[in-house]
Order: structure tokens, then sequence, then C-alpha cells
């Protein structure tokens, strides 16, 4: 683990400089052990790909006390073998044609039929490695490299909320209407971030989502809009 | 509070949401905290109450009872029932009166406080609207032509006045202090003496996410890396080369290489300017930063408000 200055009152703490799942574990071990902490000297933690954002109150911590309590705590950490999975959580997706604008271009580019890319889409577990962009916005990782396509040269200016979406190996489900470039595959049902809830959001950083493919009628009858 | 004008930007703040960047939710909150606190000092309030951020001006509203109101931050001319009132005050007002004010002169974010704070129904833990996020405030927007502000009941404090000489002064030429980390070893020692010794512009592109500069075109060495959390203040350089200085709407992640962080006493000055004002850097270790920020904190500490009763 390398760290970093992010700030006056911020450190980042590098894993790795690739995705990968042990660098994942690590962070999610960092955050469990640092969560007693928030709102007691640690003001917020951002997790990402292979990085961990510690941001921390500069009149309880100073640098050098607080570098020591990230080293030793990793340190401390690298030595359990307890990786900590994760919830793993379905979502179902609806890839019919009306929800997946997107779809039939991509499957065209990566040589396979729709079918194929819906198959390898939801043939495989992924993690949820960051959570961004916009609220409840999870970067789910890492798409098969059949199917990995990059963004769409002209960016949506309204991505329905629901959408299930690739870019390069990351997938997602937009949380709400945003503007967005990433290729739209399908819609989900469930509301992935919710304010009126709590938990606002069906899954955290470190979780496993596999997604399911559903009917139009199954969609609709959970509350799918078209 | 009646809005019959928002002007160009009229946001309610309180100090930001703080503790919610796992569900991508950014902090919000005043871009000049300092003329914030003031505001709401002046009228007896505690630390966080909510109060409204004006970016430029030119808003008005009428007041539907009585109520102790302060407005701090950039110089602006503010009237009530059309007599001049001034800036950094208590100023007393009857329900009916109606506030007017026009656009700022030095600096562009002006607080409008009132006594007891606005009582807004916080959303995770915070009243501060993040317009991109559809978030906090009235119903996650900017105030409007028609939105009514609600007010605490008014309970009379005493009338207040901050001394000019604590006042800040916008046209301060200090440069902007920015502890180096990130990917600062990016960069070569031509681009960082270049980037620490060249004056930048404000650009058009200045808003509470951040603040991009023109000037010195300054690389990193990586072209491509993971997205990783982005802390307040943290300049950016995309592969154009000109800086963005990262603010509070600012997205919580991001995938471009950063020199380091500008220290926040210097983001809130940087946040007062506008369009075309020229600014520099000067890079500083974290010792001087927590330096400079322990001094800042002693000298506030020692502000004095004059009663003006």
């Amino acid at each position: 683990m390398k760290i970093e200055i992010a700030g006056e009152n911020a450190l980042i703490l590098y894993f790795s400089d690739q995705v990968n799942d042990e660098s994942s574990a690590q962070i999610q071990a960092m955050i469990q052990a640092l969560d007693a902490k928030v709102g007691n000297g640690i003001i917020d933690l951002v997790p990402s790909y292979a990085s961990l954002l510690v941001i921390y109150d500069d009149d309880i911590y100073e640098y050098y006390a607080m570098c020591q309590l990230l080293t030793d705590m990793a340190k401390q950490l690298g030595n359990q073998d307890d990786q900590g999975e994760g919830k793993l959580i379905t979502l179902p997706v609806y890839y019919g044609e009306e929800a997946a604008p997107d779809l039939e271009e991509l499957a065209q580019k990566a040589g396979l039929t729709t079918d194929q890319v819906i198959d390898i889409h939801q043939g495989q577990i992924y993690r949820a490695y960051a959570i961004g962009f916009a609220p409840g916005f999870a970067f789910l990782g890492q798409v098969d490299e059949r199917i990995a396509m990059p963004r769409k040269s002209t960016p949506r200016k309204a991505v329905p909320k629901g959408a299930v979406a690739i870019a390069d190996r990351q997938t997602a489900v937009y949380p709400s209407v945003s503007p967005g470039g990433w290729n739209l595959i399908g819609l989900c049902p469930v509301l992935m971030f919710d304010p009126d809830k709590t938990p606002s959001m069906p899954l955290e950083t470190g979780d496993r989502v596999q997604f399911q493919a559903i009917s139009k009628e199954e969609f609709l009858a959970m509350g799918g809009q078209l | 509070m009646i809005i019959s004008n928002p002007g160009v930007l009229a946001l309610v703040q309180d100090m930001g949401r703080i503790g919610q960047h796992r569900i991508g939710l950014t902090v919000g909150g005043p871009m000049d905290p300092f003329s914030f606190h003031w505001a709401n000092r002046l009228c007896s309030n505690s630390e966080n109450s909510t109060a409204i951020e004006l970016s430029i001006g030119g808003f008005s509203a009428e007041f539907t009872q009585d109520t102790q109101i302060a407005l701090t931050g950039a110089v602006v001319d503010i009237k009530v029932n059309g007599q001049a009132a001034p800036m950094w005050h208590t100023l007393t007002i009857k329900a009916g009166d109606v506030l007017k004010v026009g656009f700022a002169s030095e600096g562009c974010r002006i607080y409008l406080a009132v006594q007891g704070g606005f009582p807004v129904a916080p959303q995770f833990g915070s009243t501060a609207t993040v317009v991109r996020e559809a978030i906090g405030g009235l119903d996650g927007h900017a105030l409007t032509k028609g939105s009514v502000m609600p007010l605490s009941p008014w309970q009379p404090q005493p009338n207040l006045m901050m001394p000019e000489m604590y006042r800040p002064y916008f046209l301060n030429p200090k440069p902007l202090r920015v502890v180096l980390g990130y990917q600062e070893a990016s960069f070569s020692a031509v681009d960082k003496a270049n980037f620490f010794s060249s004056d930048y512009t404000v650009s058009e592109r200045m808003d509470r996410m951040g603040y991009r500069l023109t000037g010195y075109e300054c690389r990193s060495s990586i072209s491509n890396m993971l997205s990783e959390g982005i802390s307040h203040g943290a300049i950016q350089l995309p592969p154009d080369g000109q800086p963005i200085v990262l603010l509070n709407d600012r997205q919580t992640i991001g995938g471009y290489p950063k020199m380091g962080s500008m220290i926040a006493r210097d983001t809130a000055r940087l946040a007062q300017m506008t369009q075309g004002k020229t600014v520099s850097f000067e890079a500083v270790t974290i010792e001087q930063a927590h330096a400079i920020n322990l001094l800042s904190r002693h000298h506030e500490s020692k502000i004095q408000l004059k009663s003006t009763d």
C-alpha cells in the first residue's frame, strides 16, 4: 500500500495500480476498520477501484499521526485471511428492444448476436468497485472483454432512470435520469437510489451483483416503465 | 419570505453534507465558508444554521414576518424598502419589508442569514442544495421566483456588526496555496516550475463544481488512470493541460491526474473570483498548511463583533 497526500486534511491510499479482487477486499477491510472513526476524527471515506481517500479532521489528527494510524491498520489487516465477499445482489433486467437502444449496435460491433451479448452480460458476477458520478451510481466490473465497448462519441442528453449500460469493461444501472455516454442494453426496474429510503441504495462498494433477464411483463409488474 | 427574484443563482446552504461520499453524494455547502459563518454569527445563530448563498446577486424578496437578517460576502449594494443598508451588520426587518440585493462589484458570493436560520428539512443530514444531484434545499432545486422560504419564530437578538478590519478583502493578490499530492510526481520539473510561477486566468467555466483556469499548459505523463476519490480543492489537469480546481459540488470520484489540492482558506478566496481574474499558485508543505489553518483559526477566534444597539 502506498500513501499520498490528497489535500491539507486528506490522504489517499493506493492498494494496486489495477482493478482486482484483492485490493477491493483490502479497501473494504480498511473501510470496516475506519468506520468507527467516521464522525470522530475521520470526516469521510471515498473508496474507488484500487484506492481509498481518507478525509480527516486536522483539528484532531496531525498528518504524521494519520499516516501512522493508516499504515498500522493496513499492516494489521494484511495479516487477516478473511477477505469478505460482500452481499450478492441480483438485479433483474429487461433486455427487450424498446429498453435497449444500443444493444443491436453493440452486438454488431462485437460480432455477436444480441442473445449472446445478453447471455454474457448476465452470465457473470460483478463487483461494485466505486459509487460516484451521480448519487447511487455504482461502477460494476469487470465486464467480459467480448462485450466491452467504449463510450458513445456523442453522449445522450438524457439516459433514462434504470438504464443498464456498458462502458469499456464497466457496467452500471443509471439511478436517475442524467446525461451519459454509456451503451444502453436494458432497463432495471429496481430503484438504485431512493433518498427517502434507508438505506438509500440496495448495494454498497464491495458488494457483488448479478443480472438476471426478465420478460416485459415481469418488468412492468415490478414497476418498470417503458 | 417570498422570493420575488432569485437573481443569478440563489441556493439554500448549510455547512454541507458530510459523510455521504460512499453513496456518491458530494458536500455542497458555502463556497466561502468564512462569509457564511459570519452571516450566521451576526444573527446570533448556531454554526450550521441554514442560510442562502447568492452568486453575483440580483436577488429580491419580501419578508412575511418580523426578524433580523445579515448579509456578508461579496461587496454589493443592498436596500431594504429602497433604503441603502450596510453589509456585515445585523438588520432589523419588519413584516412586509422588501430586501433588494444588487450585483457584486468585488467578489461574487453573498450570504443572507436570518435569525434562527431558515427551518428547512435536511436530506442526508444537511439542507445544502446540490442542483446536479437534485438534493437539499426546498426540493433539490435553486430558489425561483415565488419560492417561499420558511422563517423561524423571531426571538430578538442583539444588533451586531463586524468591524471593517476583519472583513475579507477580495482584491487580495496573494497566491493561492497548494499542497502537492496525488499524481504530482507525474508532472515534469519544468511543468511544475511553470505551474507555480505563471499567472492563470479564471475562465468562463467557473461554477460550484469547479473553476477552470487558463494559462501555462501542464501535462501529466499519465494518460490513463483509475478513477479515485477527489478531495476539496483538488487541482485536476485533463489532457488539455488547463487546471480545474474542484470545489463544493465536485463529483466524488474522477480519473484525471491531479497536481495536489488547494487549501480551504484559499478555495474560499478563489470561489469569490469572477471570470477574467488573474491568479497564481504557491506550493506549501502540509506542515505549512496546518500552520496556516491554526493561525487563521486563532485569528478568527479573536474577532469580536460590535454591538450597534
